[in-house]
């Protein structure tokens, strides 16, 4: 089972991440995954959270407790929620965005200007997607088909192609920081 | 009873990732819903939304009333119209819809309500859950009436038990309630939606007869009477006031004794036939953890965790709740040990069980305020001190 969190301010599409993670693995990567989300004023500017649990069997308790990844995407957002990441935790943050302090415990900690990639790619509302192709290239918790495979019905179809092509920046260099990790 | 499959146009037969608000929007269209009154109300508001989407490319009719009181009215309006209808809501808007939810119980009128609960009292907690108003279903309106209440635990048994309380309404002439829950509201899972041909839909007993034989409200031998669609040439009359077969108002004790009776005894007398559990290693269980909604799948943990322990724990899970299964936890009360009951509330259908079980079985109840589910290891805890 992983218990993941995606943070961030409303408006930065959040939630949207849980969610096409939560669909890409329960129907494309036949996994149980369980999405749950904030709700009220957080959601619309303050530090905002979609949280996904992965399991191989049916997810009972809906909400996570300790997770195993943390990605945030603002600097409330890592204040408030990074306290809870376990020890050994994987720690993802826009390192434009969030200043982050040294790792607790054995916590990995990868660093994505994932908005100012978007920036580069034509518009920063796409920020979210490179995002998820870092992760998901990172934590390898989602196959990255399965993500292309959810996404029709979730971004807009008129901007589908730059939302695959966030992804992919996202993935490609996530790929390249795993690489430079190993040698 | 007559059924008939699914109208493919309602039907978006797949594997769909939807929360379980969406999930209670496609369970009605693939009933054969086709009008929705309702007023938007944390954390229910998806369901309108969806449905309000869906329904021109299906075909029928969404109404936003300018009240919860006035949704349920034009529900009932609709309902003798022949549609089968539906809203949806939580607990301030609940508390509204109850005069009139009395009124339908009255007239017979097939509707489907669903509570998406949130804490109360009051406007209480928004965008958190809760089980609290699950003896309000039973018993918010005024008056001696019986209805029918399901309880999902999941997205998935927010569009199945849709279906469920379509068919059960249409059945037994009666408000049947969906007592589902923030959590399950706004919790995204996968759904798979059955094609059209494998979705059965019971259709509602539909009078045949010469139309100056019609008579509203006599019971046939299922005890439910037949109903005709207004505008149909029937001439009928129906009324909030105590009435005869005719639907006229009689004003006497003795009519009073025949139509109340009549409203409990349609329910009661076919209870055995309306309740749905599921029961997992019962036989031979010390203690059993009944529960539903939200609750039975948090549960389940601590259920695990207990066995691992070495205790003999069953679990029955309440799919309907109203009726509640008397006779079931009768036949259990003087074999197991214990019975645990864990409810987002502060012990509300334990009450009920209690009086069925009549002290022949410790019964422990396990009370959460809302604002969030139990933590299972409350529940293990009090499954652990149940078998002392």
């Amino acid at each position: 089972m992983t218990e993941i969190r995606f943070s961030g301010f409303g408006g930065q599409g959040i939630i949207r991440l849980g969610l096409i993670t939560g669909k890409a693995v329960s129907l494309y990567d036949n996994k149980f995954a369980t999405m749950t989300q904030s709700f009220g004023p957080e959601a619309r500017g303050s530090a905002c959270s979609s949280q996904v649990v992965i399991s191989e069997e049916r997810v009972l308790y809906p909400y996570i407790t300790r997770p195993e990844i943390l990605v945030s995407m603002s600097q409330e957002a890592y204040d408030k929620y990074e306290p809870d990441l376990r020890e050994d935790g994987l720690l993802i943050i826009d390192n434009d965005l969030v200043k982050s302090t040294a790792p607790r415990g054995s916590i990995r900690l990868f660093s994505i200007p994932s908005t100012r990639f978007a920036e580069e790619l034509g518009n920063r509302i796409i920020g979210n997607l490179v995002m998820l192709g870092f992760f998901t290239a990172v934590s390898k918790v989602v196959s990255p088909e399965a993500i292309k495979k959810a996404l029709p019905g979730l971004v807009p179809s008129r901007f589908m192609d730059l939302n695959v092509k966030a992804f992919d920046k996202g993935y490609d260099y996530g790929l390249e920081v795993l690489d430079k990790a190993k040698s | 009873m007559k059924t008939r499959k699914a109208d493919p146009k309602g039907v978006m037969t797949g594997a769909h990732y939807l929360d379980g608000d969406f999930a209670l929007a496609e369970g009605a269209l693939a009933a054969g819903c086709r009008f929705f009154a309702g007023y938007p109300i944390t954390p229910s508001t998806e369901t309108a939304e969806r449905f309000s989407e869906r329904i021109p490319f299906v075909g029928g009719m969404f109404i936003q009333m300018e009240d919860e009181i006035a949704s349920i009215a034009a529900l009932i309006g609709a309902s003798w119209s022949g549609k089968k209808v539906m809203t949806v809501t939580s607990g301030p808007g609940f508390s509204l819809m109850m005069e009139n939810i009395g009124l339908a119980a009255m007239q017979e009128v097939p509707l489907v309500i669903a509570n998406v609960q949130r804490g109360g009292p009051s406007t209480g907690l928004p965008t958190l859950t809760g089980q609290q108003d699950m003896m309000q279903a039973r018993w918010g309106s005024h008056g001696d009436y019986r209805i029918i209440a399901l309880s999902p635990d999941s997205p998935q048994e927010c569009f199945d038990l849709t279906i469920q309380a379509f068919n059960l309404a249409e059945l037994y002439r009666v408000p049947v309630f969906i007592m589902t829950d923030e959590c399950v509201g706004h919790m995204h899972e996968k759904v798979v939606i059955p094609p059209a041909d494998e979705i059965d839909l019971v259709e509602r007993k539909w009078y045949e007869g010469p139309k100056d034989a019609y008579r509203p409200y006599k019971p046939d031998t299922d005890l439910v009477p037949f109903m005709i669609k207004t505008g149909d040439g029937y001439r009928f009359h129906t009324t909030g006031l105590t009435h005869d077969e005719r639907g006229y108002p009689v004003i006497n004790a003795e009519v009073q004794d025949w139509c109340v009776r009549h409203l409990i005894d349609k329910i009661d007398k076919n209870a055995e036939k309306i309740i749905k559990l599921e029961e997992e290693q019962v036989d031979g269980a010390e203690v059993v953890v009944l529960s539903y909604g939200i609750t039975s799948r948090v549960a389940i943990k601590a259920v695990q965790d207990a066995r691992r322990q070495g205790i003999k724990v069953g679990t029955i899970r309440l799919l309907t709740v109203w009726p509640f299964p008397e006779k079931r936890v009768q036949e259990l009360a003087g074999k197991v040990k214990a019975m645990v009951m864990p409810e987002i509330n502060m012990g509300q259908v334990v009450k009920e069980l209690e009086r069925s079980v009549a002290g022949r079985t410790k019964v422990v109840s396990v009370p959460h305020c809302g604002g969030g589910v139990h933590d299972p290891d409350v529940i293990l805890k009090a499954i652990k001190e149940a078998v002392k």
